[in-house]
């Protein structure tokens, strides 16, 4: 796999885009992974108590899960240098069925010079956004 | 506001340094869909410049929400914990984290603002793997109000 040079790169250009399909063992995988293990991400009654819909996905999982939308572009997972989110709506995963959050990208900026590119994900989920100015800044050949 | 203001420009002492192990990295990878073999496969990873296999960009919150709890479970602090959201985040990398990294963590709280009832607390925890600052990892967290 060969990186992705910033001399190829023009602002604008959009990042495949992909849908990120999750269930309940996705949340308890991620809660395992990360030992984030608030039950609002698994347990329905639970979330329900506190005034949410229902189960709600980690904002950590989505911002995770986008990431892979810029990296796969950029052909290394090693070259994001700095990668900020807001966490303006949730993800309800019901039991059933799961939920599908539609996963994109834009590049915003383009330094010739240090070779960095700036990319805008986004993330929705039935038409709202999940994450808010998600900016991730890649280092290319 | 449900969150001790003097709480801004607190720090916690590092806590026992976290060892990133590759397989924690192919865990939290699979677990994000990271689908890139240099989170699984050493070679791959060498071959590209890494001593061995990477993280993804956003494993280090595995260690800063380790940090965070030291903040949130003070009881100096006064934070109900199932109030509290998760609001903004921000990683910057000097370098990936790499299976054997033994990374030692140091939580700043930055600053503690009243919002509507609510607390917005952002924490900065900073990431050294001797004496290299790999990463820092920022999280806004939203404490929420009895009335909100």
């Amino acid at each position: 796999m060969t990186v992705r040079t910033a001399a190829s790169v023009t602002k604008g250009d959009a990042l495949p885009p992909r849908t990120l399909h999750i269930e309940r063992a996705t949340l308890v995988r991620y809660a395992g992974a990360s030992l984030d293990f608030n039950p609002i991400h698994w347990d329905g009654d639970f979330a329900r108590e506190v005034g949410l819909p229902d189960v709600i996905a980690h904002g950590m999982f989505t911002m995770g899960a986008a990431a892979a939308v810029a990296t796969d572009w950029a052909g290394d997972a090693g070259r994001v240098v700095r990668y900020t989110t807001k966490f303006v709506g949730p993800v309800v995963v019901p039991r059933e069925g799961g939920a599908d959050v539609e996963l994109g990208g834009t590049v915003t900026a383009v330094d010739h010079a240090t070779r960095r590119v700036t990319v805008e994900l986004t993330a929705t989920h039935e038409g709202a956004k999940v994450l808010g100015r998600a900016l991730l800044v890649l280092q290319l050949d | 506001m449900p969150v001790n203001a003097e709480a801004a420009g607190r720090s916690y002492p590092p806590m026992a340094p976290y060892l990133v192990s590759a397989a924690k990295i192919a865990e939290f990878a699979a677990a994000v869909g990271a689908t890139d073999p240099v989170h699984v496969d050493s070679a791959v990873a060498r071959e590209r410049g890494y001593r061995d296999v990477i993280a993804p960009p956003t494993f280090a919150v595995l260690i800063a929400q380790q940090c965070d709890t030291q903040f949130v479970a003070d009881p100096a602090m006064g934070i109900d914990f199932s109030r509290v959201v998760h609001g903004q985040q921000t990683f910057e990398h000097h370098r990936p984290l790499t299976a054997g990294d033994a990374v030692t963590a140091v939580l700043h709280v930055d600053s503690v603002k009243a919002v509507a009832g609510n607390a917005m607390v952002t924490t900065r925890s900073e990431l050294h793997v001797g004496d290299q600052l790999t990463t820092t990892s920022t999280s806004m967290l939203v404490v929420r109000g009895e009335n909100s």
